[in-house]
């Protein structure tokens, strides 16, 4: 959750239109946060001069107030990257200095204008991965490297130099069978496999790596920062457009004093001084804002000067791009041309806008692309403010203008040119060679680690609203379940049930027992999860607050005071997660003992962690401000919610001695962040767009690494009507976090609040999700043993049909279950492609087979999710759906065996107890496999490690798109052969065979006679 | 969640007294489809399965009627018989799932989950909740009957001032008439005479002006006439360059004559009456010295100083207010405020005054007074009257209920206080919610209307518009009308964003009990 019309639309708006030259916490008039101890409630209704002005401060129509937050003309590191252009590198790699060692090469680069040596790095990575690391040789002060996202240092192979001449070695990296060229001038590297060019880095020469330097005695240092902010404004009168960065003064390098060229026409100006522009960007270094920047009232000291790298890439073959979350775009990225680059940058965005390429607030920077041939990604392991650009030769093209290229053979290789650019830090990139889809998630989460596995719950439902009142109103709601039948797992409590907006506190008056409150959950195996939210309440009564302080853990200012920025609770310290301690201490905190009032069944939720600063820049911290280590925030700033999760992760796992595994919601994110728990899509819109875009949103975010995502469901801002919060129930029963959420401000809108019939139509999606729940705890850990997405766009499982490479209006989950939600309004019915050569799908619902690949019209009414288990496939699910998935536990399972045309299937099922780590520590489990050939039914371990007692039994196989058979028994070992009784519908094909009542954890083989 | 009606179904309550064998979860009255000795037929008649699969935890019947005891049917339903409660199904999804949903526990029978027979133990408390329920809503309705008989007491008095008032108000509307009347006719005289008045009073100080015009003549003729001959020559008139004509700072010969009507010269009679008029206006007597001629208005200040500073900077915009500040405080209180028209008036004033009426006319201006006050007077009544007959007539309109049982609440209002506010309930006028700590009042609605279930209209009010809600509706309030003994709120939330709900209880919504006693039948 997260309002916040008063205080998103304050840091930058209204301060400055209230205070002019007030820097630093914003005095805001009557924002919730400023009111000491103003439970959101009194706020909420705070009297009219709040509404006032708050609609002063709000723009009229709902929508990301843009001008908050920096286009990348703004962003005076990536203006510099930007302007650097292609085909003049200043760059050589000295190939004298080459030092090769068992695994690694190292060799000199040096930047012939400024003359500054850098250090590349190169390692051949276990399982098809290159590693490219480019630092400064000696630099004045260390550079921060990312630490914490690799879940190991990645291991080696072997290297070898196989060629050599004046301008180039040939390595060869182990036994991959890539080689990899290495150009001395222009530097440049080229990845081949055999003949075929692969991927080249710095092709374009868009490699700058602005060094660490001392200051120069420039006019802007001797004027003072205060002064030189009020210059900036003095300009920003004279001059009504942006304002302009520190006028350039002579004396640098003597070339001609040409002011920096404004956005616009840089680029027509680009193409005809590119020679002359070689030298350009270190001059601009010196001037585009690099010791100083200022955001509307914000200026950022920047007393390291400018520090950014940058780097291009080329991917010959490739027109597909995805990944680099988090943008509310589509699965395929699209080029940047002639628009901003993506930009990654944890950011809290009031009401963000769809199909844009804005940072929202998580990031990973790993690109994948994928041809029919390969797919392969890059993974920028850099944790500063990032922006990627992506251009490609065929992007202008029509479909006809590429089929002409391909008749006449001539016509260029389709290929995609990438470039990454960030702050600070260095170059650090894993080249994931793949080849296929599995091999490139394989090789990215060995590197940062799979999807947890979630304790069974967490793939239930949740029900969460901002807020649930007090303890009545709990109890209301966890009764209504009941009362109208409907599953659940989960209630959740937002930061209404703190006493002030002091997390692990509650309201007293609303929340004055909560373990009674917890306890009544329990009883009906429900769960809890309250808000915990990084930013801590300045107040000397609260202790969470003294400690932190008192161990000197928040995050510091500049000039080492304590970091102070608003947010709900009005006056709020950041602590600082990137240090280790802090991050022990903040774990302790979440013991039965330290967390008052808390429980087993109580877990968390980590919102706001970008972290969220009303009234600071963009929304969040300043970069100036200093982490343990000295490092500036700029340097870690997309690793800070990482690191938030991480901490609060480990404590539900230490509250229960290490064996429980724990569940953490998160808004912001990093690479590695699916080590920790799930994600969301933050704060959306009840709005059909909206529920249309998490399925692209949370595609991407699957793609790399982070499989368990989801979006609140019904929109969080606004109200849904009833036929949006139907869907929007099927889609989210489809997705791997399934959680419903509102704002403050909306109507209620508990799923029986609808009239019958809405609320049988939501009642049954949720049913669909519980039912399933075996297949998606079997999912989860496929990919938390392989690091395979659990929901997956249509090309990760077909490849090679082009078809499927822009698909993402419907995906698959695991490899059997293809899903195409209703998502827009008033449908009468859906396109579903259908994909896999010679392949077969059955429609889950009515068991009808259709032949793929095609496209098939399905028409749809209110109560129609279109849902088909690929013929080949077997599902387990459990068909009686219970008030909540812990009491379904003893339940007997149903397989779903969907043939494929040559009669066969396989499928298999994953069981624990559902919350421990016993699987992990113990071999706990059991991995069964079941297989469908020549007409019989096998199962058998697939795992023989794993050992587990279930209760557990098969109560019924259904076997679609099967004869009807004359006789079928069912043998186990060591028994004699028995007879089932079995049904056969003969105009679906569908085969059910009754109540084989073997145990879940037996062998045994059914043949049909 | 459980609705607890006021009477146990006596019937179903006798029956289960017998201890019937039957599968698990079929209630009694089901009990004749399940024999064992018989193939089972779902009960839809869907299809026909051997007893043995009857609750063998396989669901066989689309309508889940094969597995009354399991939980294998997922639209099956499971009965607990509840021995000193009440009988229940509960979903089959409830059957061994962990929970114990059933008093008697027989639906976790194999579950490893141990519940305990709580029946007894409701029954009891049920019956005794019930018992108070019942003796609440007796003492509570015996209430209800003292209310009714005031509010129809209350109604009729109501109506009967309202007719009072309505008759009242005839006699009071002819008297207005009659007193309007009246003084019309008182003011008609007064008018005349004061008219008289009046305008002799005008020709008094038309003559009066006219001397002294003529006095003030004299003496320019006087002044001007410097050679004392009787007569004002072009020469002498020529000294008077204020006289100027044509703005070039000397009055010439010709323009000298034009004033003097073509003449060479004046004699005082045609001095006095023909060219005085002509010079009066910029003619200065000798006596005062040039020098100080009539003040001029000050020049106009401009609104703004001359400097614009840039639009939208504030920090500009701050200065541009001190500067004004500056110069209102420190330029202009150097001038003298120009002083002349007040002066001037008041003695104008003075002498303008009308002389006070003649007597005749004074008593008719009186006797035009008193007319007046006893016709305003009346006329006061009237609206008085008016406004108490209109607030009768709302109040004998609004629905007070079937008997007029919540008239009481009328013009009342109650209060509940929580930690953060003070709740007000007037009921058919206003809700309203007051933050302790201070603030303004929040209107939270005003009346609507009786919004209960169709068959308990009067169990709901709704109060409707009050105070708007950011990016939400209006404020409203639903007050849930419960049967007690006293007149009071009970609590008040905000299940949604600004719609509140509200519980009084009265003894107006109690509901006249049955036949005392009968809720001691169940007892089993």
């Amino acid at each position: 959750m997260a309002l916040r019309p008063v205080l998103q639309a304050l840091p930058a708006g209204s301060c400055s239109l209230l205070h002019t030259s007030v820097k630093g916490p914003c005095p805001s008039p009557p924002p919730r946060a400023a009111s000491e101890a103003a439970p959101a409630r009194v706020t909420a209704r705070l009297g009219m001069a709040a509404l006032t002005w708050m609609a002063l401060c709000l723009a009229a129509t709902f929508a990301v107030d843009r001008s908050n937050f920096k286009t990348c003309e703004q962003s005076s590191f990536c203006k510099r990257q930007r302007s650097v252009t292609p085909g003049s590198s200043p760059y050589r790699a000295l190939l004298e200095s080459l030092q090769l060692s068992q695994d690694s090469m190292k060799l000199q680069l040096v930047n012939e204008v400024n003359k500054v040596p850098l250090l590349l790095e190169l390692y051949g990575l276990q399982g098809n991965m290159t590693r490219i690391k480019i630092n400064e040789l000696s630099p004045l002060r260390p550079r921060y490297e990312v630490p914490d996202v690799l879940v190991r240092d990645p291991p080696t192979t072997w290297l070898a130099v196989t060629g050599r001449d004046e301008n180039s070695v040939e390595l060869s990296l182990g036994d991959s069978g890539h080689k990899l060229i290495l150009t001395g001038k222009p530097f440049r590297m080229d990845l081949l496999q055999g003949r075929e060019l692969v991927l080249s880095v710095n092709p374009r020469g868009l490699l700058h790596f602005e060094h660490l330097r001392h200051r120069k005695d420039s006019f802007s240092d001797k004027v003072s920062s205060s002064v030189g902010s009020l210059w900036d404004k003095i300009k920003s009168l004279f001059y009504r457009e942006e304002p302009k960065e520190s006028a350039p003064e002579g004396g640098a390098a003597g070339e001609e004093t040409e002011p920096a060229v404004p956005g616009e026409q840089e680029s027509s100006e680009k193409s005809t001084k590119s020679e002359e522009v070689s030298d350009g960007p270190d001059r601009a270094e010196e001037e585009l804002g690099s010791w100083e920047e200022t955001f509307k009232t914000h200026t950022d000291s920047k007393p390291n000067g400018p520090t950014s790298v940058g780097l291009d890439f080329s991917l010959p073959g490739f027109e597909h791009v995805y990944g680099i979350p988090e943008h509310a775009d589509n699965l395929r990225l699209r080029t940047t041309e002639g628009g901003d680059p993506y930009r990654l940058y944890n950011l809290d965005v009031f009401q963000y806008e769809l199909y844009n390429p804005m940072a929202l607030y998580g990031s990973v920077p790993l690109l994948l692309a994928h041809n029919t041939q390969r797919t392969l990604g890059i993974f920028w392991l850099n944790a500063a403010e990032t922006w990627v650009d992506i251009s490609s030769n065929t992007a202008g093209k029509t479909l006809f203008g590429k089929m002409l290229d391909y008749m006449q053979g001539g016509g260029e290789t389709p290929q995609t040119d990438v470039r990454w650019m960030s702050e600070s830090g260095i170059i650090d990139v894993f080249l994931l060679l793949g080849p296929a889809p599995t091999d490139v998630f394989r090789q990215y989460t060995a590197l940062t680690g799979t999807q947890a596995l979630p304790p069974l719950f967490a793939m239930a439902y949740h029900q969460s609203r901002w807020n649930y009142n007090d303890e009545e109103d709990v109890a209301a709601v966890d009764d209504g379940f009941d009362t109208h039948d409907i599953p659940c797992d989960v209630i959740w409590l937002d930061i209404e049930h703190t006493d002030g907006k002091r997390y692990f506190t509650w309201d007293p008056s609303k929340f004055p027992q909560p373990r009674n409150m917890l306890g009544r959950l329990a009883a009906k195996s429900r769960k809890m999860v309250s808000i915990v939210d990084p930013h801590i309440k300045v107040d000397s009564g609260y202790r969470v607050h003294n400690e932190i302080r008192s161990r000197g853990f928040y995050v510091k200012t500049k000039d080492g005071s304590d970091y102070e920025g608003w947010c709900w609770p009005g006056s709020s310290g950041y602590p600082d997660f990137t240090n280790p301690e802090m991050r022990a201490w903040w774990a302790s905190m979440f013991s039965y003992d330290q967390y008052e009032g808390s429980m087993e069944n109580l877990y968390i939720w980590n919102d706001m962690n970008e972290p969220s600063v009303f009234n600071g820049p963009e929304v969040t911290m300043y970069k100036d401000a200093l982490h343990q280590g000295g490092w500036e925030h700029r340097d870690l700033h997309n690793l800070y919610g990482f690191y938030v999760q991480m901490a609060t992760a480990q404590g539900l796992e230490q509250r229960s001695g290490g064996l429980e595994r724990p569940f953490v919601l998160s808004r912001a994110f990093f690479a590695g962040s699916q080590r920790y728990g799930a994600v969301w899509t933050g704060d959306n819109a009840a709005e059909w767009d909206h529920m249309k875009i998490s399925i692209p949103m949370c595609l991407s975010l699957a793609l790399t690494g982070i499989s368990f995502c989801g979006a609140d469901v019904g929109g969080f801002f606004k109200s849904p009507d009833a036929e949006l919060l139907v869907r929007w129930y099927q889609v989210g029963a489809y997705q791997p976090f399934y959680r419903a959420h509102a704002h403050l401000d909306t109507v209620r809108r508990e799923p029986w609040l609808f009239g019958e019939e809405n609320k049988a139509l939501i009642r049954a999606a949720i049913r669909q999700r519980y039912a399933l729940l075996p297949y998606w705890y079997t999912t989860f850990y496929h990919s938390y043993r392989s690091g395979q997405p659990v929901m997956r766009p249509l090309w990760v499982e077909y490849p090679d049909d082009i078809t499927t490479f822009s698909i993402d209006d419907q995906f698959l989950i695991g490899n059997a279950l293809l899903v195409h939600p209703v998502t827009e309004q008033g449908a009468q019915g859906v396109q579903v492609y259908l994909p896999g050569k010679g392949q077969v799908w059955y429609d889950v619902h009515s068991h009808q087979k259709h032949h793929a690949p095609q496209t098939l019209y399905v028409p749809v009414i209110l109560s129609s999710i279109p849902v088909y288990q690929r013929g080949g496939s077997i599902v387990p699910r459990k068909e009686r759906v219970r008030r909540s998935s812990d009491c379904m536990y003893r339940d007997p399972y149903t397989l779903y065996v969907a043939l494929s045309p040559q009669g066969t299937a396989e499928g298999d099922l994953f069981i624990d107890d559902g919350h421990t780590y016993n699987f992990e520590s113990k071999a706990q489990y059991l991995h069964r496999h079941f297989s469908f050939a020549s007409n019989t039914l096998t199962a058998r371990s697939s795992d023989s490690k794993g050992i587990f007692e279930s209760p557990a039994w098969i109560e019924r196989v259904v076997i679609l798109g099967a004869g009807k058979p004359a006789a079928v028994f069912l043998r186990q070992p060591g028994m004699a052969e028995t007879r089932l009784d079995f049904h056969h519908e003969p105009e679906t094909s569908v085969l059910t065979l009754r109540k084989p009542g073997v145990n879940i954890g037996a062998d045994w083989s059914i043949s049909l006679r | 969640m459980l609705l607890l009606p006021l009477l146990l179904p006596a019937l179903s309550a006798l029956a289960s007294a017998v201890e019937v064998k039957r599968p698990r979860g079929v209630s009694l009255t089901n009990h004749h489809f399940y024999e064992e000795s018989k193939p089972f037929t779902c009960l839809d008649g869907s299809s026909t399965i051997a007893f043995e699969w009857v609750n063998d935890d396989y669901c066989d019947c689309q309508d889940g009627s094969d597995e009354p005891g399991t939980s294998a049917c997922p639209n099956g339903r499971f009965h607990c018989t509840n021995a000193g409660y009440r009988p229940q199904y509960i979903p089959s999804s409830r059957v061994n799932d962990g929970v114990c949903d059933c008093c008697d526990a027989t639906d976790e029978y194999n579950s490893g989950f141990v519940c305990e027979n709580t029946c007894k133990e409701m029954g009891r408390k049920e019956r005794e909740a019930l018992a108070q329920m019942a003796e609440v809503a007796r003492e509570g309705f015996q209430l209800k009957q003292v209310l009714i008989e005031e509010a129809s007491k209350g109604r009729e008095d109501k109506q009967r001032t309202l007719a009072e008032l309505q008759e009242g108000r005839k006699s009071l509307e002819e008297q207005v008439e009659t007193l309007r009347s009246v003084k019309e006719a008182a003011e008609k005289p007064e008018k005349e005479a004061k008219e008289i008045h009046q305008k002799k009073w005008e020709e008094q100080k038309a003559a009066e002006k006219a001397a002294q015009e003529q006095a003030r003549a004299s003496d320019a003729f006087q002044e001007l006439d410097d050679d004392g001959d009787g007569l004002v020559s072009v020469a002498e008139l020529q000294t008077h360059v204020e006289l100027d004509v044509d703005g070039d700072g000397t009055l010439s010969e010709t323009e000298a004559q034009t004033l003097l009507g073509n003449a060479l010269q004046a004699d005082a009679s045609s001095f006095r009456d023909a060219v005085w008029a002509a010079i009066k206006e910029n003619y200065k007597p000798e006596g005062l010295p040039d020098a100080a001629p009539l003040p001029e208005a000050p020049e106009p200040q401009p609104d703004l100083p001359l400097e614009q500073p840039a639009p939208e900077d504030d920090y500009d915009e701050e200065e541009e207010e001190e500067g004004d500040d500056d110069e209102s405080n420190e330029e202009e209180p150097k001038v003298p405020p120009p002083k002349q028209p007040a002066d001037k008036t008041a003695e104008e004033d003075e002498a303008e005054k009308m002389p006070p009426y003649d007597e005749a006319t004074q008593a008719l201006i009186d006797a035009a007074q008193k007319a007046r006050e006893q016709f305003e007077e009346a006329e006061k009544s009237l609206k008085e009257m008016e406004d108490s007959i209109q607030s009768l007539e709302k109040e004998i309109s609004f629905d007070f209920g079937p008997q007029g049982e919540f008239a009481y609440l009328y013009s009342q209002c109650y209060e509940l206080s929580t930690t953060e506010y003070v709740y007000r309930l007037c009921p058919f006028n206003r809700v309203s919610q007051k933050p302790k700590n201070g603030g303004a009042e929040t209107n939270l609605g005003t009346w609507g209307s009786w919004a209960g279930p169709e068959e308990n209209k009067f169990s709901v009010m709704k109060y409707e518009h009050g105070t708007g809600c950011w990016q939400g509706p209006n404020r409203s309030t639903t007050v849930k009308l419960t049967c007690g003994k006293e007149t009071v709120v009970t609590s008040t939330t905000e299940p949604s964003r600004c719609e509140y709900l509200m519980e009084l209880v009265t003894p107006s919504a109690c509901q006249e009990p049955r036949d005392p006693g009968a809720a001691d039948h169940d007892e089993l």
